[in-house]
């Protein structure tokens, strides 16, 4: 690797003091883009689709002609799930491979520990992962796809003020994505006119939730239950809920949205409400959707390229590539600065997530439009509205 | 409690309004210790087959084997991932529990019985390593992520007294108890049972009188997979599976052991009934978030107040 782009840069060297061109476009002659991905781990159901949706569109990019008329080059490094390593692999993209851009952080977690190291080396970095205070408040550098636990919060609630639900009680995760999904809850709960009367939480690997499930179930006037969390144990307390008898309709968020859950919480998932990433209901959207065709042609590439469903995470890897593409395209240059102007100049750009229009007080771009409240009936994802 | 009092106004004209909160109260009170009760005693029967696993090597060896809890995790996730793959339930559940049991011989042949000679400490330190070794394999055959079970039958949650149960609790509390009958009669009907039982009492003479030591250790090693295995499976549906499951089931099948006494088959079910109840209640009644500590909990104050548990007998003098 690295006597390879010792060689370019003599060849380099050699043809500006010979030919008096520019030395420094004839070093690069590769657009480097970095990620880096929980492909393996607890979070690799995640990370996965997204290592696979990097590989073939940049290979697609690339048989394209690239971009700037330079082949992209994908270095992508796995941290195994754990958040020590996505800072190390950041450092290593920044100082040894030098990239141009950075996308990843399949976590929220992961993208936290990056966010640092990137904005003090000042390189462009779109973060894959949920929780609003990766962009909030906004840092130069970082931007990201992704609907956030506020936006759930905001839309849930919308949904409950329409049915007249003003009761509410909460049961959450109490680590990552469920904890900040919850405080998310209670600031937004306030504008809709909402209580919250009950707030249970439960452990990352807790293999029954009956106990707090009881004790809402005690809490008089409960009118919904709202469910915080990710992975196996978000299955389990479908599964709970549905064996104490609740007629109060639960809900959950984005955060559960894989084929996974669903295998996992089965029967018991039948009538649950949640908010979902558009690329989900591809094919239920209205025919008038702005996005529709669009999800449905990458759905179809998706799963006839790696034989699997379609998940919410390779829309994100998605976006996240052809965002840090176009805007260099846009650029005219791979220069940081300009890239990174360009990123937040993004207007209406039509992702998988929604449609992207980014400013220096929004990175992260989406509207609340761009999320959907889904059902699950016959253990399928149905469009509600 | 804060809805409580504040609904009282709206039923404050009732000549016995100041009644109703308590009977309603007193029904959720029953209501809740019962269905923290179920849950407890759910996962208590899975912890006291764990726990009959490590009684049963440790009497044949007083070996503590660490690696019990990966017998769990490859009965659940076997039966799981072979159903999955269009095998009829009963067929993936024996062949999951053959698997279990055959992995269990080989630790036993391949990482227990090259180091006969060693210290018992260098062992159980072994059996740790293997448990890691079990685990990172189970990552690569069966994938990282969680798998489920269907239930063995209905999904409908029974009733009672205001508490619900889950059909499959029923199947976990009767496979648990099957199996401890089983066991019973292993050890006290057959010649090599009541032979294993000899050999734990006195391993010298137990050879003297023809008894193959060698044979003793595989066969417990194959029952205490067998019994990790039927617990796994059985327990698939309700809590799922994945390749680190094993570890607190293990750790909680360990200490019901140690709360039991080590050695008593009887203490191994009575601990693990014991740790799943204080487990759900302490979940129930105090805070979910110190569930997992009860159990850590538990085994100091057994190592402090009892350290031969509520049936152990005289046998930690000895090591």
């Amino acid at each position: 690797m690295r006597k390879k782009s010792g060689l370019g840069w003599y060849l380099g060297a050699a043809a500006a003091v010979t030919l008096g061109l520019f030395t420094s476009a004839a070093a690069a002659d590769t657009v480097k883009i970095g990620a880096v991905l929980s492909v393996t781990g607890p979070a690799s159901f995640l990370g996965d689709p997204e290592k696979k949706v990097l590989d073939h569109y940049v290979a697609k990019l690339n048989a394209a002609g690239g971009v700037l008329g330079k082949q992209i080059e994908l270095i992508i490094y796995d941290d195994g799930s754990a958040t020590d390593q996505s800072a190390t692999f950041t450092k290593r993209l920044i100082d040894n491979d030098e990239v141009d851009a950075i996308v990843g952080g399949t976590s929220s977690s992961a993208s936290l520990a990056m966010l640092p190291i990137v904005e003090d080396a000042e390189v462009p970095f779109i973060s894959m992962a949920g929780a609003v205070t990766i962009v909030d408040p906004v840092r130069p550098w970082t931007f990201k796809v992704v609907h956030t636990d506020r936006m759930a919060s905001h839309k849930l609630f919308q949904e409950m003020k329409a049915k007249g639900i003003t009761k509410l009680a909460m049961i959450s995760e109490n680590a990552g994505y469920g904890k900040s999904g919850q405080e998310e809850a209670h600031k937004a709960v306030g504008e809709y006119g909402i209580e919250i009367v009950a707030d249970e939480f439960y452990g990352p690997r807790d293999t029954d939730v009956t106990p707090q499930l009881t004790r809402i179930k005690n809490t008089p006037g409960v009118e919904a239950v709202l469910a915080w969390g990710i992975g196996q144990t978000a299955a389990i307390v479908v599964k709970n809920y549905k064996q104490l008898g609740f007629e109060q309709p639960l809900y959950h968020t984005h955060g559960v949205v894989s084929p996974f859950f669903i295998d996992l919480a089965g029967p018991a998932a039948e009538g649950l409400r949640l908010t979902a990433a558009p690329i989900v209901v591809a094919d239920q959207l209205p025919a008038d959707h702005p996005q529709r065709q669009f999800l449905v042609d990458f759905k179809n590439e998706y799963e006839s390229t790696f034989n699997e469903g379609v998940s919410t995470p390779a829309g994100h890897a998605y976006d996240a590539l052809m965002l840090i593409v176009e805007a260099m395209e846009r650029a005219g240059t791979v220069d940081k600065a300009a890239v990174r102007d360009e990123i937040e100049k993004t207007d209406g750009f039509i992702g998988i997530d929604g449609i992207f229009t980014f400013s220096p007080e929004d990175h992260l771009g989406l509207s609340l439009d761009s999320l959907m409240v889904v059902e699950i009936r016959d253990g399928n994802w149905t469009l509600t509205d | 409690m804060r809805g409580v009092l504040r609904r009282l106004p709206s039923a404050a004209g009732h000549p016995f309004a100041f009644v109703f909160p308590f009977v309603l109260g007193k029904l959720n009170v029953l209501s809740s210790f019962l269905q923290f009760l179920f849950s407890g005693l759910t996962s208590g029967a899975v912890y006291a087959l764990a726990a009959l696993g490590f009684t049963i090597i440790y009497n044949s060896s007083h070996v503590i084997n660490f690696a019990q809890g990966e017998f769990i995790m490859i009965g659940g996730l076997a039966a799981a991932t072979l159903t999955a793959a269009g095998m009829p339930l009963p067929l993936a559940i024996v062949l999951a529990v053959f698997i279990a049991v055959a992995v269990g011989i080989l630790l036993e042949k391949f990482a227990i019985e090259p180091a006969r000679n060693a210290s018992v400490v260098s062992i159980i330190i072994i059996t740790i390593g293997a448990g890691i070794f079990i685990r990172g394999v189970a990552q690569i055959v069966f994938g990282k992520n969680f798998h489920t079970l269907p239930s063995f039958s209905s999904e409908q949650p029974i009733r009672i007294l205001g508490a619900t149960l889950m059909p499959q609790s029923l199947w976990v509390l009767g496979i648990a108890a099957v199996a401890i009958v089983f066991l019973w009669w292993f050890f006290n009907r057959t010649l090599f049972g009541k032979g294993m039982i000899a050999a734990s009492h006195n391993r010298l003479a137990a050879q003297l009188v023809g008894i193959e030591i060698k044979a003793v250790l595989v066969v417990s090693f194959a029952l205490a997979a067998f019994l990790g295995a039927i617990g796994g499976i059985v327990i698939t549906p309700i809590t799922f599976v994945d390749y680190e499951t094993g570890v607190m089931l293990g750790l909680k099948g360990f200490t019901a052991a140690v709360l039991g006494g080590l050695g008593s088959s009887f203490g191994a079910i009575a601990g693990g009934l014991v740790v799943g109840i204080a487990e759900a209640m302490a979940a129930g009644y105090i805070s979910s978030s110190y569930k997992d500590a009860i159990a850590f909990l538990i085994i100091l104050l057994v190592l402090f107040f009892l350290p031969n548990g509520m049936f152990g007998g005289r046998s930690s003098e000895r090591v």
